[in-house]
């Protein structure tokens, strides 16, 4: 009777290693965090005198306050919305429509573009910010929103296409014939039939963009010069001074920043976990 | 319902031919059935009929009207596809009200006719459920359902029972077959299984290499067929062949084996002495005789398969092989001769070059290769 006894122990210490290695690897991926939120709450005073300790013996909220209502974060903040919104609402409309090109249907030049497209993705960027100043300032877009949207959208595009279209190579061609027949023009299908079935890869394609858009620094930096449309990385770097870094302000702008970022893929992680394994089976 | 003529339809992709002229005319209320291995373009075909594919060129009509430049939508047929091709995030009393209400129909009608198909199809409990929740046989069903609901002038079939067991594939044959008596609607079914093309159709269309290789009913077909592809490919177990040269003395004839082995056959005009032909035998025109009661000839006996009902001996001659099916349980032993004789009557001679039937004098003409 010893052998039935043994199993379970087996299984025991099995399923203990997993969880202990799940559970470092998530501590090591979050430290980060915590230590942002453990700074952001540190009284400035205290924050180099204590030394390294997990938490400090004070906490406060001033630096939060200080920010909200002190610094011109908030306004900042609002941009890298409008921005990182507008960017991800338009990379998706147009990723859509190509991937969906794409996914269907077979033209000339079909294999020219998606190479073009994926030479795009080669370059560095810090190569294309001259010409890209060059292009945008006469047409006075540079130092606006409207131009970060432009260029933003313009380099998520193509990734975002080739996201698409495995999507929309994961659904039947069936299914938008047996609607064109039932009565539907090539795009009612597209939106009645297609389009709800892709709303994972949507919502997968909307969270990537967002992001992107969201923690871009070198194209901000550089293409905006005025506070006005500046958004919060470059604002990020306005707690750096001549003289010193404002650690617990820059954490507590950082823990805000994260929260639509958290919010949005609240919003969307239902349709991200169908989307990304759906994306994972196909083909 | 609508009768559907089909006038010299080409479809090239590029340089590549697919169909090479297609001529069809199809009754209104009869239930067609395209038949042939993959790649033969018959799918194409049927697509094209939908408006699922461009015409290169030539023209297709559906009662009466050349439908060449019509979308799909606007062609008013019904098409059954091999997935099914339900809307996934739509309810089964939605997939099949989806053509209505895009018509705008009155919300009464469509709840009748769908309440109506439902009765036919077995369908009430599975009004409200998704296709994710419904088998493959209850899928089928409501495939058919959102074609029926429709009252097209034409429904078109895509290989509509391949993803279905043997057993559900029998009784949606015997289903679709009273289905189409009780509704008398043009069809168009598409399947590469010949037991399907013989059992439901009213005319086969045999198609091989984009061409239509012989329109007929599926006895006509089975008993005169065009060529050696349709002899080949109608049929269960498959015909067997052998080739040889063909000799002819006055009203008799008989063709030699490429080992020297006689066999007598029916006379045709169209053979001349010393032609090269295959000689065509279905296995159940092949039977096994005593030695010498009838003109026979000598085969060495390699497999015995008995089903029951039937038993199907697989014999050697002439270093070909030749299957016999017979209702009689023989009793052969394996690597032993036995004496088989063709019954003349019934098999086929074909010109070995252009792979065409010779037909008989005796056989008045009826059936066109097209």
């Amino acid at each position: 009777m010893s052998t039935p006894g043994k199993f379970p122990l087996r299984k025991t210490i099995y399923w203990g290693a997993h969880y202990l290695m799940i559970a470092a690897f998530v501590a090591f991926a979050l430290f980060p965090l915590y230590w942002l939120l453990k700074v952001s709450v540190t009284p400035n005073d205290i924050l180099y005198t204590e030394g390294v300790r997990m938490w400090p013996s004070r906490t406060t909220w001033d630096n939060y306050t200080f920010v909200l209502t002190q610094s011109h974060f908030p306004h900042y903040f609002m941009n890298s919305v409008i921005v990182s919104g507008c960017t991800a609402l338009f990379t998706c409309i147009i990723a859509a429509i190509t991937g969906y090109a794409f996914s269907r249907f077979r033209f000339n030049g079909k294999i020219i573009i998606v190479a073009l497209m994926l030479i795009t993705q080669m370059f560095p960027l810090v190569m294309l910010i001259a010409p890209i100043f060059r292009i945008l300032a006469p047409l006075g877009l540079t130092d606006s929103l409207t131009g970060l949207i432009i260029v933003y959208t313009a380099f998520n595009v193509p990734f975002a296409t080739f996201l698409m279209q495995s999507f929309f190579d994961g659904i039947p061609k069936d299914l938008e014939e047996a609607a064109m027949i039932d009565g539907n023009t090539r795009f009612e299908a597209f939106r009645r039939i297609i389009l709800p079935l892709t709303l994972p890869g949507i919502a997968a394609t909307l969270g990537f963009v967002f992001t992107a858009a969201w923690s871009e620094l070198l194209f901000a930096l550089m293409l905006v010069s005025s506070e006005s449309a500046s958004t919060f990385p470059v604002g990020l770097l306005s707690f750096v001074s001549k003289f010193g870094v404002d650690f617990g302000q820059m954490m507590a702008a950082g823990v805000l920043a994260l929260i639509p970022a958290c919010a949005f893929f609240l919003l969307i992680q239902r349709y991200l976990v169908q989307g990304l394994t759906a994306g994972a089976v196909k083909g | 319902m609508a009768s559907i003529e089909i006038t010299n339809a080409r479809k090239s992709y590029g340089a590549v031919d697919v169909l090479h002229g297609i001529n069809l005319d199809i009754q209104d209320g009869e239930f067609i059935v395209l038949v042939g291995p993959s790649g033969c373009g018959k799918s194409t075909l049927l697509r094209m009929i939908a408006g699922l594919e461009e015409i290169t060129s030539g023209d297709i009509a559906i009662g009466g009207n050349v439908v060449n430049d019509l979308q799909p939508k606007d062609r008013d047929i019904a098409m059954v596809f091999q997935s099914y091709a339900l809307y996934p995030h739509m309810t089964v009393a939605e997939n099949m009200s989806y053509a209505l209400t895009l018509r705008k129909t009155a919300k009464e009608k469509v709840s009748a006719a769908i309440d109506n198909v439902a009765g036919i199809l077995g369908l009430n409990a599975l009004l409200q459920r998704r296709p994710k929740a419904l088998s493959g046989g209850q899928r089928q069903r409501v495939a058919m359902g959102r074609a029926i609901v429709r009252q097209p002038q034409a429904f078109l079939f895509d290989e509509p029972l391949s993803n279905l067991d043997a057993r559900l594939r029998e009784q949606m044959r015997t289903e679709i077959r009273k289905l189409h008596r009780r509704l008398g609607a043009t069809s168009v079914y598409v399947t590469h299984d010949q037991i399907e093309a013989m059992t439901m159709a009213d005319r086969i269309v045999a198609m091989y290499d984009g061409i239509v290789q012989q329109v007929g009913t599926p006895l006509e077909i089975y008993d005169r067929p065009a060529n050696i592809f349709v002899a080949s490919f109608i049929g269960s177990p498959a015909m067997n062949f052998l080739t040889g040269t063909y000799q002819a003395t006055g009203n008799t004839a008989a063709m030699t084996l490429d080992d020297g082995t006689v066999i007598p056959v029916l006379a045709t005009p169209n053979a001349s002495n010393g032609q090269k032909v295959t000689l065509g035998a279905r296995p159940e025109h092949i039977d096994i005789v005593e030695n010498g009661s009838v003109p026979s000839v000598t085969a060495n006996v390699d497999l015995i398969e008995p089903m029951g009902l039937s038993t199907l001996v697989h014999v050697t001659l002439a270093g070909k092989p030749v299957k016999i099916f017979t209702l009689a349980r023989p009793d052969l032993a394996i690597d032993s001769t036995v004496q088989i004789a063709f019954n003349m009557d019934k098999t086929h001679l074909f010109d070995s070059e252009s792979e065409l039937r010779l037909p008989p004098a005796s056989e008045p003409h009826s059936s066109q290769p097209a």
